[in-house]
């Protein structure tokens, strides 16, 4: 009995660590945003900043690009997502469901695309933006996310694990191909679609390499990009902590909304990650 | 997959739909993956500036030299990338390791708890890699919150991203004269094997933290598919908590390990956005990374073959870690 009570206090203890460990840091970003740049300095472990001030937050709207970055930012992720999911459940569906030449072909074309590693692919980005003339411009910036692999092969793996009864009778009743995947086929689909939009909307509002690499021009910069520009230092004087860290908390804010409203989603799609395997 | 008989006009219809359909998302990927991945293979045999097009025949041919020069030739450009790639190299034995093991044991002390904690270590996984690197640029600043815990303990913290000195170094202090004479791929031995700097150990904590949480949900996913009865059965049969750990549930977990594991090797040689915010590969070189040092060769020194044959070399690597991951995956299904 005392060994169990033990072990249970001990399992907490663990816990509450590394509760401490992981959300600590998030305690420490929201107080120090709204600490004066002399407190911030002394006592940066203190999750109350005395005296408080929201002079940084005036700052950030006032005296940074962070209004056009976030209008920047909202619209990246509204069309971006917009177009993953579309484009993502039209072609999952199509290498799911449709009879058509060159779709096995094009199945392993995906697999090869998904290993490759977003990184190595910012010199070449830059080379066909800057041949077709889409260098720092907001199609630069947004067309070449438009289309996701992994966004297909959800969709795809999806597809296949429904049966395929309910389009049928669709399609026996007489309704054509695009009718019935418009009025069938993506109402059923929902949860999968929620799943989706959930992963490209904080995959593209979270984007960084390829706004490094896609625009140079300040009035384009997304949030992450306009982040970092203040980190490496166009704020001049002083590290003026405060701002940044209230600039980097105003960025995680929606992200944070919807993870915790969505949270299921997040983990179902984590997991599907681990069946991929 | 089971299909039902289908009419002949019901087919055709099909096969132009089916190209209808994966039309926009075959384009994009083929214009802006594909396309600039082939574009970038040429731009790596040559010596390009970034002054008007590669494509026009007048900029210089190079061949093989933006390879033999990360290879062979002794140079900055070598010596740059050996550094790039022994820095990685640490931070992938560092980060790999570390990740799974806290990943898996924070599974285990969430399994079969309710939501809280489990949110609490999935958070940190979904925010931007930017605004977290801010706020661990503040963690880490030299009169920042961890120099302040590690004050408590008695320990005076590092400037931990000015200090070059490397982990071994800082252990064993300074090294045998035989470790600096000689060299290898332009780097002396003591180069080599002076370990991950203080600098790169604050980026590889960053890590750690944020990527911990994703491989957490993995690994529960995979706990709740080990069945009730094993664990039953193995507690009937007297065994402790640690032999169930040890004896049922780690073989079980085995598949899920071999993933956890294989995506981390994959995922951190592709280290950038950390590196960009908060070091630049500073101090002295000792956070440079193969991907960071490919952006700063072609759009800071504006030698893009370089840059290019840079990304293809680390692209190599990640293939080849891929299709090794993929065949062994097979294999054992």
């Amino acid at each position: 009995m005392i060994r169990t009570l033990a072990s249970r206090f001990l399992g907490y203890a663990i816990l509450i660590f590394f509760a401490l460990v992981f959300l600590y840091p998030f305690v420490i970003q929201i107080a120090n945003s709204f600490k004066t740049e002399a407190n911030a300095a002394a006592n940066p472990l203190s999750p109350i900043p005395s005296p408080f001030t929201d002079d940084s937050l005036t700052r950030i709207f006032e005296g940074t690009g962070f209004p056009t970055w976030l209008g920047n930012s909202v619209l990246v992720t509204v069309v971006v997502t917009v177009g993953r999911v579309l484009f993502g459940s039209m072609a999952g569906y199509a290498l799911s469901r449709l009879q058509f030449r060159g779709r096995k072909a094009l199945f392993a074309g995906l697999i090869a695309a998904m290993a490759v590693p977003p990184v190595v692919l910012l010199i070449p980005k830059f080379l066909v933006l800057n041949q077709l003339g889409l260098y720092n411009s907001y199609a630069g910036l947004i067309v070449p996310l438009l289309a996701d692999a992994t966004g297909v092969f959800v969709m795809k793996q999806f597809f296949d694990s429904v049966p395929v009864s309910v389009e049928e009778a669709a399609r026996i009743d007489g309704a054509g191909v695009l009718r019935t995947f418009w009025s069938v086929v993506l109402p059923m689909a929902k949860p999968a679609l929620i799943t989706l939009t959930i992963l490209m909307f904080t995959g593209s509002w979270n984007e960084f390499p390829h706004t490094l690499v896609a625009v140079q021009d300040p009035s384009l910069f997304t949030l992450p990009r306009g982040l970092a520009d203040l980190v490496s230092g166009s704020l001049g004087s002083g590290t003026q902590y405060p701002l940044k860290l209230g600039a980097a908390l105003l960025a995680t804010i929606p992200v944070a909304i919807i993870f915790v409203v969505f949270q299921r989603y997040f983990v179902r799609d984590a997991s599907a990650g681990a069946d991929k395997g | 997959m089971p299909r039902g008989i289908r009419g002949r006009g019901i087919r055709g219809n099909e096969r132009a739909a089916g190209w209808l359909f994966v039309a926009p998302a075959v384009m994009i990927l083929g214009l802006f993956m594909l396309l600039p991945i082939l574009m970038a293979l040429f731009v790596s045999f040559t010596r390009w500036n970034g002054q008007g097009s590669p494509f026009t025949g007048s900029v210089p041919f190079a061949g093989v030299d933006n390879y033999t020069r990360l290879f062979t030739d002794d140079g900055l450009t070598r010596h740059d990338f050996m550094t790039s790639i022994r820095n990685n190299a640490y931070y992938v034995f560092m980060v790999v390791p570390i990740q799974t093991v806290l990943a898996l044991g924070l599974a285990l002390v969430v399994n079969k708890r309710r939501g809280f904690f489990r949110t609490a270590f999935y958070f940190p996984s979904v925010t931007s890699s930017v605004a977290i690197s801010v706020v661990f640029l503040f963690l880490f600043a030299n009169g920042g919150a961890i120099n302040a815990i590690l004050a408590v303990f008695g320990v005076r913290g590092p400037q931990w991203f000015s200090d070059p000195r490397g982990l071994v170094h800082l252990i064993v202090g300074d090294p045998p004269a035989f470790l600096v004479e000689h060299s290898v791929f332009g780097l002396t031995w003591w180069d080599w094997l002076s370990g991950p700097s203080v600098a790169m150990c604050a980026i590889i904590t960053l890590v750690v933290w944020t990527t911990s949480g994703t491989f957490m949900v993995m690994f529960l996913a995979a706990l709740q598919n080990v069945p009730v009865q094993l664990e039953e059965a193995g507690r009937i049969d007297g065994a402790t908590r640690w032999q169930l750990l040890r004896h049922v549930i780690l073989p079980q977990l085995r598949p899920t390990t071999f993933l956890v594991v294989t995506l981390g090797l994959i995922g951190t040689w592709q280290v950038f956005d950390q590196i960009y915010v908060m070091s630049q590969g500073n101090p002295a070189k000792t956070t440079l990374t193969p991907a960071f040092l490919s952006y700063r060769t072609a759009f800071r020194d504006f030698d893009y073959g370089a840059g290019a044959a840079i990304s293809f070399v680390l692209f190599l690597i990640i293939v080849l870690l891929t299709l090794l991951q993929r065949r062994l995956t097979r294999e054992r299904d």
